[in-house]
């Protein structure tokens, strides 16, 4: 039996794991294979394009006041895709806010995120139909429910895994250390895929932890921890597929830290030029991960001009149908507020949705008038 | 057959887990050792380690993997070892237990039912004692139920577990061996019922889990003053039976709310600010409050001087009766 990467020791490489280096050419490694072949090679692809085109869609309709607020993913998309895209649909996944790519991989109409930043609810996609989580806005919170549902896999005799998402920033929550712990405790199908984009908003990792990495954080919890260029979709992809290959087989959860740069702001709400410097944006904008993975594919002669202008044309007809959907989309009934919140709403609320629907009629006053004549 | 409130509990978990086995029981020391009150004893014998598990020590986790385990199906009963030890894992129970089914426009329920020992009144030390039902009843979308009697306990854990919306359970621990003549199983009314726990025409007295006794202790010293006093025990604290106690006080007049929990934003603000808006006509005097002090939970050799005993009941009826 050959060594694999479940075998070795708990200490992290430093260095992030790489396939494709920084022109695309492919260094295979005998213990990660990539098993896939063109046509999936290429829907990865298709799948980084996809999610860049709709997260500028997304600032455009932000820019134009159709959205509350956005978190880009540009420059994630790779440790995004890569990972989301070594698990099968019966898999899980747990994402924090900025994960569109994992939600495009899953099959979520762009709309359904886009009704959640422009403010129509607080969630849109079905959790159950595409087995991702609802977003997490309190940080690091959905890896416990990341560790929940791979629990119940696992008691259900179900081989089926769960993937957690969330940030640098995320592993200084207390969440985040009991996800790990319980997730080791129990050996629980888990594979935490934190994105190390560098920033909190505007604190940097140097602020979020002192350890040698986030990888490094493994060792305290029993469980393996890898640094994996997260720009670099190929490795992210073999990475996750060995670690979910882990977990299917009961050898319990895996770390990952997917070292990345968030090129945008942290939302649209940001200005990151008050807390970085624009070299150091450039330096990251040179390992694009779009640009690597598109020189492999050309290298590879997985390209031609057919598929480019196919995958351009599916870009542009999502990013129009995602901008068909949300620009001017009608708000939702306000009684709706009460309908929801549990499976009966209580007779205790009669009374304020009356008065909310008398606010409707434009008759504040009737309350006042009723109250009186008891 | 005398039965106490543990006894009630761990019946109602083993019957709820034997007729559904979507049913878990988890949290800290749970397992082989029943529980530090022995609500859980036996439990793990019965269904198995995968079924009734112990946890790390640690509360956020505890609820956070609960959230996890209904979205994929399961009927999690965690419990959370002590009233004060919720407070770590209010983040979960609050912006996920409470919100999930609302965030995902009533696509994923989450039938959810944390246990708590729950308030003083047995000499515990700090954080051990604590009121925290104001927090929960304050958060849109928890159930918070707390039952006062063996029976009550029974049937109203039994109907916790059968709900599709988390439900915050509060057992008073100063009445887990408290005995009542009952056969179990057992039906009471379901969960958003007060009932009235005595008759009387003079005075409403609210009371809820741990005080429905001592309130009942007091209506009997009123009685001896020719004082009668009618007690109703809440049983639900969200939503809350608020038809039940102003039916009442439109027939008493006069209206005093009992409870553990310092005064301020407790239920009994709640109860006073409801009744005046529904009775108001009806009063004949202002609505009064029986409860703990706006301090913290006090050591345990000075408890008996924070906790509200009859006398602080009575204190409060003699000034709702005065002309």
């Amino acid at each position: 039996m050959t060594a694999t990467a479940s075998e070795m020791s708990l200490i992290p490489d430093l260095e992030p794991i790489q396939l494709l280096d920084t022109d695309g050419s492919f260094h295979p490694r005998p213990d990660l294979p990539v098993d896939l072949d063109d046509d999936q090679l290429r829907q990865l692809h298709r799948h980084l394009v996809m999610t860049r085109h709709l997260d500028g869609e997304f600032i455009a309709l932000q820019r134009q006041g159709q959205l509350a607020v956005y978190p880009s993913s540009l420059g994630q998309e790779a440790a995004q895709v890569g990972t989301a895209c070594a698990l099968a649909p019966r898999d899980w996944i747990a994402i924090s806010y900025r994960e569109h790519g994992c939600a495009y991989v899953r099959g979520i109409d762009a709309a359904d995120l886009g009704h959640v930043w422009r403010g129509t609810w607080q969630g849109w996609h079905d959790p159950l139909a595409h087995r991702v989580l609802p977003h997490s806005v309190p940080i690091a919170t959905s890896a416990l429910h990341a560790v929940g549902v791979a629990m119940g896999e696992r008691m259900d005799g179900s081989d089926a895994v769960a993937a957690s998402y969330f940030g640098d920033g995320g592993t200084s929550a207390g969440d985040a250390h009991e996800a790990l712990n319980f997730a080791a405790v129990f050996r629980a199908p888990v594979i935490f895929v934190i994105q190390n984009n560098q920033w909190a908003i505007s604190v940097p990792l140097a602020r979020q932890t002192a350890a040698p990495s986030i990888a490094h954080k493994a060792i305290g919890y029993g469980m393996p921890g890898i640094r994996v260029d997260g720009n670099d979709v190929l490795a992210c992809y073999a990475v996750m597929a060995d670690a979910v290959r882990r977990a299917r087989r009961g050898d319990g959860p895996t770390l990952l830290e997917a070292v990345t740069y968030r090129l945008e702001a942290h939302t649209t709400a940001d200005d990151a030029s008050r807390y970085r410097t624009e070299a150091e944006v450039n330096a990251w904008r040179e390992r694009d991960p779009l640009v690597r993975y598109e020189a492999f594919l050309r290298q590879s002669g997985r390209w031609d001009d057919g598929y480019d202008e196919e995958t351009t044309r599916l870009a542009s007809e999502a990013a129009a149908a995602l901008r068909d959907s949300v620009f001017g989309a009608a708000s939702l009934d306000p009684l709706e507020l009460f309908e929801h919140v549990w499976s009966e709403p209580p007779p205790t609320w009669d009374r304020q949705r009356a008065e909310l629907a008398r606010e409707l009629e434009g008759e504040p006053d009737l309350e006042r008038a009723q109250a009186g004549s008891h | 057959m005398p039965a106490t409130m543990v006894a009630a509990l761990n019946q109602a978990l083993g019957d709820a887990a034997a007729e559904d086995e979507k049913v878990l029981v988890f949290g800290e020391d749970v397992g082989p050792l029943g529980g530090v009150f022995r609500v859980t004893d036996g439990l793990q014998d019965r269904f198995g380690p995968e079924r009734v598990f112990d946890t790390p020590l640690a509360e956020s986790g505890i609820v956070g993997i609960a959230v996890g385990l209904a979205v994929q199906g399961w009927r999690p009963v965690p419990e959370i070892q002590f009233d004060g030890f919720t407070f770590p894992a209010l983040d979960q129970i609050i912006s996920h237990l409470a919100k999930f089914r609302n965030r995902t426009r009533g696509r994923v329920p989450m039938p959810v039912t944390i246990r708590i020992p729950s308030w003083g009144g047995i000499g515990a030390a700090e954080l051990h004692s604590e009121s925290i039902e104001s927090y929960l009843v304050h958060t849109a979308g928890l159930k918070v139920v707390t039952p006062s009697t063996p029976s009550d306990a029974y049937s109203l854990l039994r109907d916790s577990i059968r709900s599709n919306d988390p439900v915050l359970f509060l057992e008073p621990k100063n009445r887990y061996w408290a005995t009542e003549d009952v056969e179990l199983p057992v039906t009471r009314e379901p969960i958003g019922t007060a009932v009235t726990r005595r008759q009387g025409s003079d005075v409403t007295v609210v009371a809820y889990g741990p005080t429905v006794q001592t309130t009942l202790q007091a209506a009997d010293e009123a009685a001896d003053d020719g004082i009668e006093l009618e007690v109703i025990d809440l049983r639900t604290l969200s939503p809350l039976d608020i038809d039940t106690v102003v039916d009442s006080v439109r027939h008493t007049g006069r209206c005093v709310v009992v409870h553990q929990a310092g005064r301020t934003l407790g239920m009994g603000a709640e109860i006073a600010a409801l009744v005046q808006e529904q009775a108001f006509f009806h009063l004949e005097a202002p609505v009064l409050r029986a409860t703990g002090f706006d301090t913290p939970y006090p050591p345990a050799r000075l408890e008996e001087f924070w906790l509200p005993g009859p006398d602080r009941v009575l204190d409060c009826v003699e000034r709702v009766m005065e002309p």
